[in-house]
């Protein structure tokens, strides 16, 4: 299948004319906002969630479905994620770096569909470049009438804004970035009320991965069925961005129809680094389950791996070969969610911390048999405790090290050192 | 100095239009103090800025607390930030972070004498295919090696 598949989302990589309003153009661009114009707002979310689209950030929760609950209030606002903090992804960036039309695009069917005046790219504050090439690409939109007070001589007035973040992978929590686009800590709200009903401002929001919305576009043009005859089943749609990352010979962003096996996606990046054997793979960004390398058949698409006991994510492919110690890498994942922890959520906040330093002294050698009992003791009093998922997130690379590879945490134990060679740990007490 | 310099008061003030509350511009905000400010925030940048957006003091140290890309101590003219999370580590960040140790010859968070360059480790920059990687002040720097390093670090005037 993969072999026929013909890119959707990256089909303007290559193509530097994509990034000029003309070129991009000239590659069929704007056809789905103009088609949205002579729609209902109302068709145009009928046709996404016909399309079976689900979110692309990380829930996967379905898309049309999400603007379907906006509220009556107004202004309404649409507030695109780009914050990609998620350990392992980077494919938005390759998105707003090489096509940022695509995504202007997108966010202007989405506003029309939800009928939101304003638009807020809420782009981590590292991008410098993605935000650069935004900004460009937004001022050629205004200039070329697709945005402004008549966006495509429709009526319709269109404001979009790149907003730049600081530093903090809560504010990719939705809550926790619309607290941050007002101005404050990224510090996650109480849902209900949910932002479709009370978003940015205290106005109805809808708030969409940058990936999500780069879909848009291409269901306008070629129809919710085209979409769904891609991927695995009718709850797995679509075109997908697989950001693989680790022991590969060719890491990279890949598109894939939803559900490639893990092993065709290894294939793709050119197999193990350095002819080295697979041992584990984290199939979704920090916050998954690892899998060991019995799983390498796989099918990458949300329910599959739901059901194989990790989760898709943001699609974030680690890859670890046997040289890997898995005592370590999760340790340095503990590490980033500690510190990451926006601290309002006493599980969250002290469980981290305990999650780390455990962690550490296992990996130190200075471990003891009951810490893997600790650990997951600790995970129970975490998930679900918290009001957003970073702490669910926290917990399942931990988990699944427990759960998953015990005879390694053992043998740091029984030896009283790390087995694997490596260098000294730098995030460590920094 | 008091006040926010003309020049980042112009700047924020086109940025304040874009939205609704004059709160919301603050992360912008500090962005651009910090700009003028030789890349942190010393007090006097953050009173400028809570007297520019009529906030207290207080918020804004909250604020520019919680957010990792504002410093409240003096940066060098370089600020280097190396991704040491996952994917970096199993290519080889501590390397980097050895190598910039060696050639700057400071600890991580210290600014060379000349001002010139400081160093820190960093989450995740999204540059997990070109692992590993650094950040000097806007700017990527990946697919690194420890002699790649140096010669960059070198390059820095």
């Amino acid at each position: 299948m993969s072999a026929m598949f013909e890119p959707v989302l990256t089909r303007n990589v290559g193509n530097p004319d994509a990034l000029t309003l003309a070129g991009y153009k000239k590659s069929g661009g704007y056809e789905g906002l103009a088609k949205a114009f002579k729609m209902e707002p109302a068709a145009v979310v009928d046709e996404v969630k016909k399309s079976g689209l689900r979110g692309r950030g990380g829930a996967g929760f379905p898309a049309g479905m999400k603007w379907s609950f906006i509220g009556k209030a107004k202004p309404r606002y649409l507030v695109c994620n780009a914050d990609e903090s998620e350990p392992g992804t980077f494919k938005d960036r390759l998105l707003m770096e090489l096509d940022p039309h695509q995504l202007i695009e997108g966010c202007a069917i989405c506003c029309w569909a939800v009928e939101a005046n304003t638009c807020y790219i809420y782009i981590r504050g590292e991008y410098t470049k993605a935000a650069t090439i935004l900004e460009r690409a937004i001022r050629d939109a205004y200039d070329g009438g697709i945005l402004g007070d008549n966006a495509m001589g429709s009526g319709f007035k269109l404001d979009m804004v790149v907003h730049r973040g600081a530093g903090a992978y809560i504010c990719g929590e939705e809550t926790g970035m619309l607290e941050s686009l007002e101005g404050k800590r990224g510090q996650p709200r109480v849902k209900p009320p949910f932002p479709a009903v009370v978003g940015a401002f205290g106005k109805p929001t809808v708030v969409n991965n940058v990936e999500t919305l780069c879909n848009v576009p291409h269901i306008l043009v070629r129809g919710a069925d085209w979409f769904k005859g891609i991927g695995t089943d009718e709850r797995n749609t679509g075109p997908k961005l697989y950001a693989i990352s680790g022991h590969v010979n060719r890491p990279g962003t890949y598109e894939f129809p939803l559900g490639v096996s893990f092993r065709d996606l290894l294939d793709k990046a050119g197999g193990m680094y350095q002819g080295g054997t697979l041992k584990a793979f984290i199939p979704g960004g920090a916050s998954a389950p690892i899998l060991p390398a019995s799983q390498i058949d796989l099918k990458m698409d949300f329910d599959s791996v739901a059901k194989a006991g990790s989760m898709l994510g943001s699609a974030a492919v680690i890859v670890m070969d046997e040289t890997t110690c898995l005592v370590r890498s999760v340790a340095r994942l503990a590490n980033f969610f500690n510190h990451e922890s926006c601290g309002q959520c006493t599980p969250c906040r002290e469980g981290t911390n305990w999650m780390e330093l455990l962690l550490h002294r296992l990996e130190d050698g200075e471990g003891s048999e009951g810490d893997g009992k600790l650990l997951l003791s600790i995970c129970g009093h975490i998930g679900g405790q918290s009001l957003c998922p970073l702490g669910d997130a926290a917990i399942g690379p931990v988990q699944s090290l427990v759960k998953g590879f015990w005879p390694e945490i053992e043998q740091h134990i029984r030896d009283k050192r790390c087995p694997f060679p490596h260098r000294r740990y730098f995030a460590q007490g920094a | 100095m008091s006040g926010l310099p003309a020049a980042a008061k112009a700047e924020l003030d086109e940025v304040r239009k874009r939205y609704p509350t004059s709160e919301a511009a603050l992360l912008p905000a500090l962005h651009i103090a910090q700009r003028f400010w030789d890349g942190w925030l010393p007090d006097e940048a953050i009173t400028a800025v809570a007297a520019e957006l009529d906030l207290a003091p207080s918020t804004v140290y909250g604020v520019v607390t919680f957010y990792d890309l504002y410093h409240q101590k003096p940066v060098g003219k370089h600020r280097i930030r190396v991704c040491t999370n996952l994917p970096c580590q199993l290519r080889g960040c501590e390397e980097i972070m050895e190598t910039l140790h060696r050639e700057l010859k400071v600890q991580e968070d210290e600014v060379t004498p000349d001002g010139r360059c400081s160093f820190i480790h960093f989450e995740c920059l999204g540059s997990c295919d070109t692992a590993p990687m650094m950040m000097i002040n806007d700017d990527y720097h990946e697919n690194l090696t420890p002699s790649r390093t140096v010669q960059i670090v070198r390059g820095l005037k």
